[in-house]
């Protein structure tokens, strides 16, 4: 899917403090039933987002009107578990652009650079920093620059800077994904798979 | 330069190196199953895209099926729109297609191996994260999203770095009652649920060596728990006794030839990992979770540590806690269960099912326990029959089910109800994996069958 692109973004950000939140959670099995792309944004975190009888659950920061913006701030080791790349569908879809963690799990940041959320790991100590930022002022913005690949707090030009391929970040910048460049490029595959045994 | 197992499969299978960017992967297998691929057609079908190698894809419906009565028409109108989806597009693309109620249908990860699909130096991926289960025969297996599912179906190719890589030995001889899923159910326990992200994993040690196919690809599929993009272990002779006339393997000197191949698939001796850990067979019990990630797991003999002894955030580990009911410096054994599950790719095997046998038999199930035995395929369903073992489990006052991936993920009915204890022989133990509020303690099949006759956890090596 080709995506919005990607420069910079400067949004408020959602906390969500928590270590090893996995995909079951950003998105639990049971919604992974349809057979589209969109409207996964709605179950995000569901369980944690509303009682059985779908009313809110007041004390979940998704559902407290201080925290808003395009950028998720998580806790160590976010996004383990499943592979579902709903998980990152149901992120986009949300209407988060940028997920930010000390710590990714491996295919959910390979999913979200693919559906066009980017992945931002930093310290654990800039994390906190984000964490105490949002904290002491909710309306805190930070500034997400790919071009530079760097993340600021603009309250406190706490800055730091992160890592991502160039190639993907050409991808993001421009919004193409990894189909478009292997369309261009099926005719080495087809030499390469001729010459294979099996 | 000398190469590790992982190298030389990687290597042979990059079509295109991109300067400062992932390597053009080149993918030998490809699964697809109901749940993560309508999307990917979709895309397909928007962009106008055909599927390249069509021979290489093969389709099983598994996740969201129902584990009985598979003769009738599936009741939810989601999945069974699902399932439709996976058979209308196969057909469209000319996929082979094993759907419900086919002789061939099964757990993705149980019927590749088991027809043959799956060989030594392969490169396999699926949309399912337990995929690394294929890394069992020297494969490269892992899961992928859905927007890869794509780029395979249309280029046979994803875009992946190329991870780092990681040994992890077990020597020495396992204890009676410790099986291979208490194997990794230790290794993940010692490295936690993000000890070998970035990582793939090569088992080593003459552990796996002495393991049967069934146990090494139960120990593979669960290397995506500690947070690795899959696990291998080099192919051997067991590897080949157990594909030598496999449905789909080679034959005659095709197969002769794959052989004299495969067997230059090692590791050579001088090669260096980025992180190389060596644990010995002798500490590891048989193993029980008591949290909600594969990661809090301990010997079923010991009692739940503390949140000041495990790493990681205090208030993360007491919610957890919380969630399941226990306290720490609790004993596991004795605590009442509800629920028993024997089946997944990573147990539903003919291995699994006579280790749960080799304990219920002569014995019955406790009354208040409700037990889902689930086998991974038609084939397995059939074997149970076959060796006898249906009657053990009847007359241990048990049913089987039907194939498919049931409570491992709770899509279809097999939904454990929030608050309930379920020893399961799966591989997650998230909140509401198996159903919303779900409680799962991880074990082995030898696990789940005592607590099935027992009604509460117990230490098999008592009944054994
Ligand atoms: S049994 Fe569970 S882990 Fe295995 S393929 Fe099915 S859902 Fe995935």
């Amino acid at each position: 899917m080709a995506y919005d692109k990607f420069n910079i973004l400067t949004s408020t950000a959602v906390p969500l403090p928590l270590e090893n939140v996995d995909t079951d959670q950003i998105i639990p099995a049971r919604f992974l039933k349809a057979t589209k792309r969109e409207g996964f944004g709605d179950n995000l975190f569901r369980d944690w987002r509303y009682n059985n009888d779908d009313s809110p659950k007041e004390s979940f920061v998704l559902n407290n009107p201080i925290y808003t913006g395009k950028i998720l701030v998580g806790g160590k080791n976010f996004g383990s578990g499943s592979s579902r790349e709903h998980a990152a569908w149901a992120v986009y879809d949300y209407g988060f652009r940028c997920v930010v963690s000390s710590f990714f799990a491996d295919i959910f940041r390979n999913n979200c650079l693919n559906v066009g959320v980017l992945p931002v790991q930093v310290s654990a100590e800039f994390s906190e920093l984000i964490f105490n930022a949002i904290y002491d002022d909710p309306k805190t913005e930070i500034e997400v620059n790919l071009e530079n690949q760097t993340i600021t707090i603009l309250s406190t030009g706490a800055q730091e800077s992160f890592e991502i391929n160039s190639y993907k970040k050409e991808n993001m910048l421009n919004g193409f994904d990894d189909i478009d460049y292997l369309q261009n490029i099926k005719g080495d595959i087809e030499t390469f798979a001729n010459g294979l045994l099996l | 330069m000398s190469k590790t197992l992982f190298d030389k499969v990687w290597d042979s299978h990059v079509v295109r190196q991109i300067e400062g960017g992932p390597d053009v992967f080149f993918i030998d297998r490809h699964f697809i199953h109901e749940v993560t691929s309508p999307v990917a057609f979709l895309g397909l079908k928007s962009r106008g895209l055909k599927v390249l190698y069509p021979e290489r894809t093969f389709a099983t419906a598994d996740h969201n099926t129902p584990t009985i009565n598979q003769h009738l028409p599936v009741e939810d109108p989601l999945s069974a729109k699902q399932l439709k989806a996976l058979e209308d597009n196969s057909n469209e693309y000319g996929i082979s297609h094993w759907g419900l109620g086919h002789q061939k249908n099964g757990i993705v990860h149980v019927v590749g191996p088991e027809n043959g699909i799956t060989f030594p130096g392969a490169t396999i991926v699926c949309g399912d994260s337990h995929t690394s289960t294929h890394g069992a025969f020297g494969a490269i297996a892992f899961g992928i999203g859905t927007s890869e599912v794509e780029m395979v179906l249309s280029t046979q190719c994803i875009m992946q770095p190329k991870p780092k890589k990681m040994r992890i030995n077990v020597n020495g001889q396992l204890g009676k009652g410790v099986t291979p899923k208490d194997v990794a159910l230790y290794v993940i326990a010692q490295l936690s649920t993000s000890g070998a992200t970035g990582y793939f994993v090569e088992y080593a040690g003459d552990v796996f060596e002495n393991m049967t196919m069934e146990g090494r690809m139960t120990v593979c599929n669960l290397s995506i728990e500690m947070g690795a993009r899959g696990g291998m272990i080099a192919p051997d002779e067991t590897t080949f006794a157990y594909l030598k006339g496999k449905p789909l393997s080679l034959k005659g000197d095709a197969w002769d030839t794959a052989v004299a191949h495969w067997k230059t698939l090692k590791t050579d001796a001088d090669s260096v990992f980025d992180k190389e850990l060596t644990f010995a067979a002798s500490d590891i019990e048989p193993m029980i979770t008591y949290g909600t990630n594969p990661g809090m797991g301990m010997g079923i003999s010991k009692n739940i540590p503390t949140a000041e002894a495990v790493e990681g955030g205090v208030a993360t580990y007491k919610k957890s806690l919380d969630y399941m009911g226990y306290n720490e410096n609790e004993s596991m054994i004795g605590k009442k269960i509800d629920y028993v599950f024997l089946g997944s790719c990573t147990n539903g095997r003919i291995e699994d099912f006579r280790a749960f046998a080799s304990i219920i038999k002569g014995k019955k199930k406790a009354d208040h326990v409700t037990a889902w035995l689930v086998p991974g395929s038609h084939e397995v369903e059939a074997l149970i029959t076959e060796e006898g073992i249906l009657d053990i489990i009847h007359e241990a006052g048990f049913v089987l089910r039907q194939p498919g991936c049931s409570a491992c993920l709770a899509m279809n009915d097999d939904k454990v109800p929030a608050g309930k204890y379920a020893v399961s022989t799966s591989n997650r133990n998230f909140e509401g994996r198996q159903g919303p509020g779900s409680r799962t303690l991880l074990a082995s099949p030898l696990v789940a069958a005592a607590a099935a006759v027992t009604g509460v956890v117990t230490d098999p090596r008592d009944l054994l």
